[in-house]
């Protein structure tokens, strides 16, 4: 067996070093294969009517003239699909109280929300799918809707399921202590905020996809899908569909972005699998951008009441909010949509020593789209209330931000302990983080800075956030509670006879890398050249069984279940060796693609080892039959997730008589554990970042008070742009998780966690000399302008 | 998102597109760079019968300086104006101008007589138009006419064009005795203005025209009255009160106004030398 430290220091390791992606060349040449660039005979393409309404029964639905349109091969309605698929519901057994009506793929009597399909038309091209889809006449009957959170839980606002009485789909309450008591005592100040998070949307390069192609004599339906968890999506095809499991086959190949976005039920996906088993041909459905802006999971959509309560020393005494949630009409099937909520209470305030907590979270239905689990689920909110009122005490109280953290955050030699919500945290990072964050910044130096601009009316802010991210989730967070997402994670390394590593995975490649840095495990520690191994994911007939990529879980998961799998077949061959050098294998080494003496000197080249088992197994003694193959599953066992920690901080300018904020500056120390490839790492944290600004000052959904959204294209719908992007410099701190023998934990949402609340607090650091601030996001221009001249009254 | 069938011509004459444009009878539309079009298409906001592709008409090309006039073909692309000595030496707006409108993929396409004939509010080009005080020479049947730039936006993405094609932009060449000034205020480089201004000073009086405010890019008389007076710029600010600012999702009409207002007041500290 060879031991963990081998595996980081050996000459040829890889992981750890900033290896380029294998697959930029191909992608940058064009030569990617995403769903649409899939093109199969007899291929048809779907397109949907969806509703004008946000809420609207459904009257009648006159097909006629759209059945003759040219091109025209089917049409269906939700009454033709229902008869072959079945509903699904958007619940899970531990997230108690919570529940969700039953979803068809296209709606049955009754529309709830604008963009939900109705009717599904398909035609020999997407264009006549749309020229007859225009010919198709449905007959709403527009009922109110209940568009608003705030309102959604009044006595006259409609209910969107009778059934339920209320449009409450979960509450929880979190408490521990006493916080009444706490605040109430004598010397402790009281902060107080109301925060507005808008809803904002994942705004994939490539949208939402799917080409499913049945084979009727095979009972065979294989689906091209733009996505993230291939095996999940087998089980809901199969289960929805009546297939046998093993009967349905999904292949992801190259997916441009998810972010979350594609890991769940959506009815045009099911209703384009149906339609391929109906015509028994195959077809295709791409989301064009609006159906991606009315269709795709929103995020966030908070409100939230909070206090925190500190002494005049500084000591945070305890934190007391009340979270509102909209989710849309359904709770998304099968992660549901009360996770974003949980998030919220189990998480803020998670980085300090807080002894009282009260925390309560309401979810609610909405004639909108459905908001669910998208990048950084709850994170950015419960940074924004913990470290925003942070920073608001730290104003009351006159005391530096820095100074605060420092006397609340966890000591780094405090763990393992829990936080006050009860979450189990190890190997964490904060005051360290800290520490080399206000250094690589030069935060004095920015004070001082700060202090000058203001003389010529220039207004700058400093903002901070510490931070944790749920990374690396054990089956406590899906599986207990019935859902098909396996927590586990499995890799097979296969060794050819040309000396070269097949390794497959069952996690996904979405663009941040996955592919690459399995590569790196396997080809450092078994012990070849990094281009000797290629790699394979994002197949169910060809992977391991698992999860997928989801919840920063592909490094710490898939990793360490690649990293197995490399020892062992290492192992199997060292036996090998062993055999036919006639030496004691813990006398040999692989590196380099050849057994190697412990020195590092070469005794039999792979290719060698591999032709002799393949070709000439006579030469090998009868009893020993090598298989150069091994597959690893892993999951985390001893906590339910792997706590990351991160500390931020944001340097931004307010331009007052604008009210426009330009990001100067974006600093992130993180602690991700072991760093397996800097560049990839880094790259995902500055994507995570710009993800986070986009939803602090540009991207919002908007809709009319009848729930018409109003900005579903990108000329109206913000996302942030490389020009206003600032260079956002990175640093590490390594504590690797003491779960595995990698050490890697998640990276993957840290910045889209952390951002928004740094960003709040630099914008606010910078309004505090007018006496203003700011708790809605996204900070824009009118927004800002409009807590200025409050504050000027 | 896919357009609806249409046919596409493409003339090789000024006078050929006429007659097809003539014989469509209102059904078809010229296409100039397509940046505004083809996504008016695909969202079936436009369903033309026909596009007639205006790329060949070598009559809504070049660029000519002719009697203390610079005519610039409609057909002239952003990037062209951009990197055009003759433009850059006598019509220094435009220079100040594009860098603001879009980004290069849409800049190598986009044409001036498109957007001209577009009208969109927000644009910054008939605002430019209006400070340079240019004339739109247009085309029809029958006749060429030319139209001043005041006299040709009439509302939002509305214009004075009359079945006719804008062939050419017709710009005086500046004098020593002018300067010009341009701001606009994007939250994101290269969108649409929440607010923008396009300034041209002869001497001491001012052609100042708005864009991303109303309807349509606007000249307000009395405010160019008061900066030719030196009115103390709130006083000169007070006259924004006569646009009918817009109201949208980015910016309320208050918003707006103030915006054109931060807009001015820096364009004046930043003109020409
Ligand atoms: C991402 C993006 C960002 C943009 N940002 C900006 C911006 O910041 N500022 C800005 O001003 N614009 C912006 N635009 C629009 C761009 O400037 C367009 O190119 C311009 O508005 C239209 O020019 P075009 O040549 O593409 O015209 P087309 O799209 O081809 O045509 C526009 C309209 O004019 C008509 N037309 C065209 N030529 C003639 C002619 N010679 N005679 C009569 N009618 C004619 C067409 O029939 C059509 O109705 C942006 C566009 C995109 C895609």
């Amino acid at each position: 067996m060879t031991g963990p430290a081998h595996i980081f220091d050996k000459p040829n390791r890889y992981i750890g070093k900033p290896e380029p992606r294998a697959d930029a060349a191909r992608l940058l040449q064009g030569r990617g294969r995403f769903v649409d660039d899939e093109k199969l005979p007899r291929m048809v393409h779907a397109a949907f009517v969806r509703s004008p309404h946000a809420h609207a029964k459904i009257l009648s639905i006159d097909t006629e003239d759209a059945r003759t349109s040219t091109g025209v091969i089917a049409i269906y309605t939700g009454a033709d699909l229902a008869e072959h698929v079945t509903p699904y519901v958007g619940t899970l057994t531990h997230m108690a109280g919570l529940r969700s009506a039953p979803q068809h793929p296209l709606a049955m009597d009754v529309a709830r929300w604008q963009g939900e399909p109705i009717v599904m038309v398909v035609a020999t091209s997407r264009a006549l799918a749309e020229d007859a889809c225009e010919l198709v006449d449905v007959d709403y009957d527009e009922l109110p809707a209940a568009v608003d959170s705030e309102t959604a839980l009044d006595a006259d606002t409609p209910v969107i399921h009778p059934e339920f009485g209320s449009n409450l789909a979960w509450e929880r309450d979190v408490i521990a202590g006493d916080i009444d008591a706490a605040f109430a005592a004598p010397g402790v100040h009281v902060v107080e905020r109301e925060f507005r998070f808008g809803r904002h949307t994942g705004v994939t390069l490539e949208s939402r996809g799917t080409l499913c192609d049945y084979d009727p004599s095979e009972d065979q339906l294989t689906v091209y899908y733009s996505g993230q968890a291939p095996h999940m999506m087998q089980v809901i095809f199969s289960k929805h569909l009546g297939l046998p499991e093993e009967n349905v086959r999904v292949i992801s190949n190259d997916v441009g972005g998810s972010f979350g976005i594609k890991i769940h039920t959506y009815g045009d996906e099911i209703a384009t699998a149906a339609a391929a088993k109906l015509l028994r041909r195959p077809v295709k459905f791409i989301a064009d951008r609006f159906e991606s802006f009315v269709t795709d999971i929103h995020a966030r959509d908070h409100i939230v009441k909070a206090k925190m309560g500190i002494t005049g020393a500084g000591t945070i005494v305890g934190i007391d909010f009340d979270d509102l949630t909209g989710i849309g009409p359904f709770s998304m099937y099968p992660r549901t949509s009360a996770i974003e909520c949980n998030q919220v209470l189990n998480l803020t305030g998670a980085p300090y020593v807080m002894e009282n907590y009260r925390a309560k979270g309401r979810v609610v239905f909405q004639n909108k789209t459905l908001m669910c689990q998208y990048r950084a689920v709850g994170h950015p909110i419960a940074m924004a209330i913990a470290d925003g009122l942070l920073e608001d005490a730290a104003r009351k109280i006159g005391m530096d931000p820095v100074a605060l953290r420092e006397l609340n955050l966890m000591a780094d030699d405090s763990y393992p302990r829990t936080s006050a919500t009860g979450m189990k945290l190890d190997d964490l990072s904060h005051k360290r983080a800290l520490r080399k964050l206000t250094e690589i910044m030069d935060y004095q130096g920015l004070r001082a800075d700060q202090t000058e601009a203001r003389k010529d009316g220039i207004y700058r802010g400093i903002g901070f956030v510490s931070m944790v991210e749920v990374t690396n989730p054990s089956p406590m967070f899906y599986g207990i509670g019935g859902a098909p997402i396996a927590s586990q994670d499995g890799a097979t390394l296969r060794l050819d006879a040309g000396g070269a590593l097949h390794v497959s995975s069952s996690i996904t490649e979405q663009g941040q890398g996955t592919n690459a840095i399995l590569a790196q495990v396997a080809a450092g520690v078994f012990g070849v050249d990094l281009n000797r191994v290629k790699v394979t994911t994002g197949d169910t007939a060809t992977t391991p069984y698992g999860g997928g990529t989801w919840a920063s879980r592909g490094a710490g998961i898939g990793g360490e279940a690649m990293l197995l799998a490399a020892q062992a077949l290492k192992d199997q061959v060292l036996e090998v060796a062993g055999v036919m050098l006639q030496t004691g294998v813990e006398k040999l080494d692989i590196r380099d693609g050849a057994v190697t003496d412990l020195e590092g000197n070469e005794r039999l080249p792979l290719a060698d080892l591999a032709r002799t088992v393949y070709y000439r197994g006579n030469e090998l003694p009868n009893d020993l039959n090598p298989e150069l193959i091994a597959t690893r599953h892993y999951r985390v066992t001893d906590f339910p997730f792997v706590f990351t920690n991160g500390a931020m901080a944001a340097h931004v300018e307010v331009d007052t008589a604008t009210g426009f904020v330009k990001v100067l500056h974006f600093w992130a120390v993180e602690d991700c554990g072991r760093v397996i490839n800097p560049l990839l790492v880094d790259e995902q944290i500055r994507g995570g970042v710009v993800q986070g600004i986009g939803g602090a000052l540009y991207e919002e959904c908007h809709y009319s008070p009848d729930g018409q959204f109003m900005n579903a294209t990108m000329a109206d719908y913000m996302v942030p742009m490389a020009s206003e992007m600032p260079d956002i410099t990175i640093a590490h701190i390594e504590t690797p998780t003491k779960t595995s023998v990698l050490g890697a934990k998640g990276a993957g949402e840290a910045g889209t966690g952390g951002a928004p609340a740094a960003i709040l607090n630099a914008v606010n650091d910078a309004l505090s000399p007018m006496g203003a601030s700011i708790w809605q996001m996204p900070m824009t221009p009118e927004r800002i302008l409009t807590v200025l001249d409050k504050a000027a009254e | 998102m896919k357009a609806p069938d249409f046919d596409y011509l493409r003339p090789s004459s000024l006078d050929a597109a006429l007659a097809m444009l003539a014989e469509h009878d209102g059904e078809a539309m010229p296409l100039a760079g397509g940046q505004s079009l083809m996504p008016m298409m695909n969202f079936r906001v436009a369903a033309p019968e026909a596009l007639i592709d205006l790329a060949d008409l070598t009559e809504l090309r070049g660029i000519t300086v002719d009697a203390g006039t610079v005519r610039i073909g409609a057909m002239t692309r952003y990037a062209e104006l951009m990197s055009d000595a003759t433009v850059q030496a006598h019509i220094p707006l435009i220079g100040m101008a594009l860098p603001h409108i879009a980004h290069d993929a849409v800049r190598n396409r986009g044409t001036i007589g498109g957007s001209l004939a577009l009208a969109d509010p927000a644009a910054e080009m008939p605002a430019l138009m209006l400070a340079l005080d240019a004339s739109i020479e247009v085309t029809g049947p029958d006749a060429t006419r030319m139209i001043k730039a005041d006299d040709f936006f009439l509302g939002m993405f509305e214009t004075a064009l009359d079945g006719e094609l804008i062939t050419a932009i017709h710009v005086p060449v500046a004098t020593p005795a002018q300067r010009f000034g341009f701001h606009e205020l994007t939250q994101r480089h290269g969108d649409y203005a929440l607010a923008g201004v396009a300034i041209a000073q002869t001497d001491d009086s001012y052609r100042a025209a708005f864009f991303g405010v109303a309807d349509r890019a606007t000249r307000v008389p009395e405010l160019e009255a008061a900066l030719k007076r030196q009115d103390d710029m709130k006083v000169v600010l007070t006259y924004l009160d006569q646009i009918d600012f817009t109201d949208d999702l980015k910016a309320n009409h208050t918003t707006r106004q103030r915006l054109a207002g931060v807009a001015l007041t820096r364009t004046l500290k930043g003109m020409t030398a």
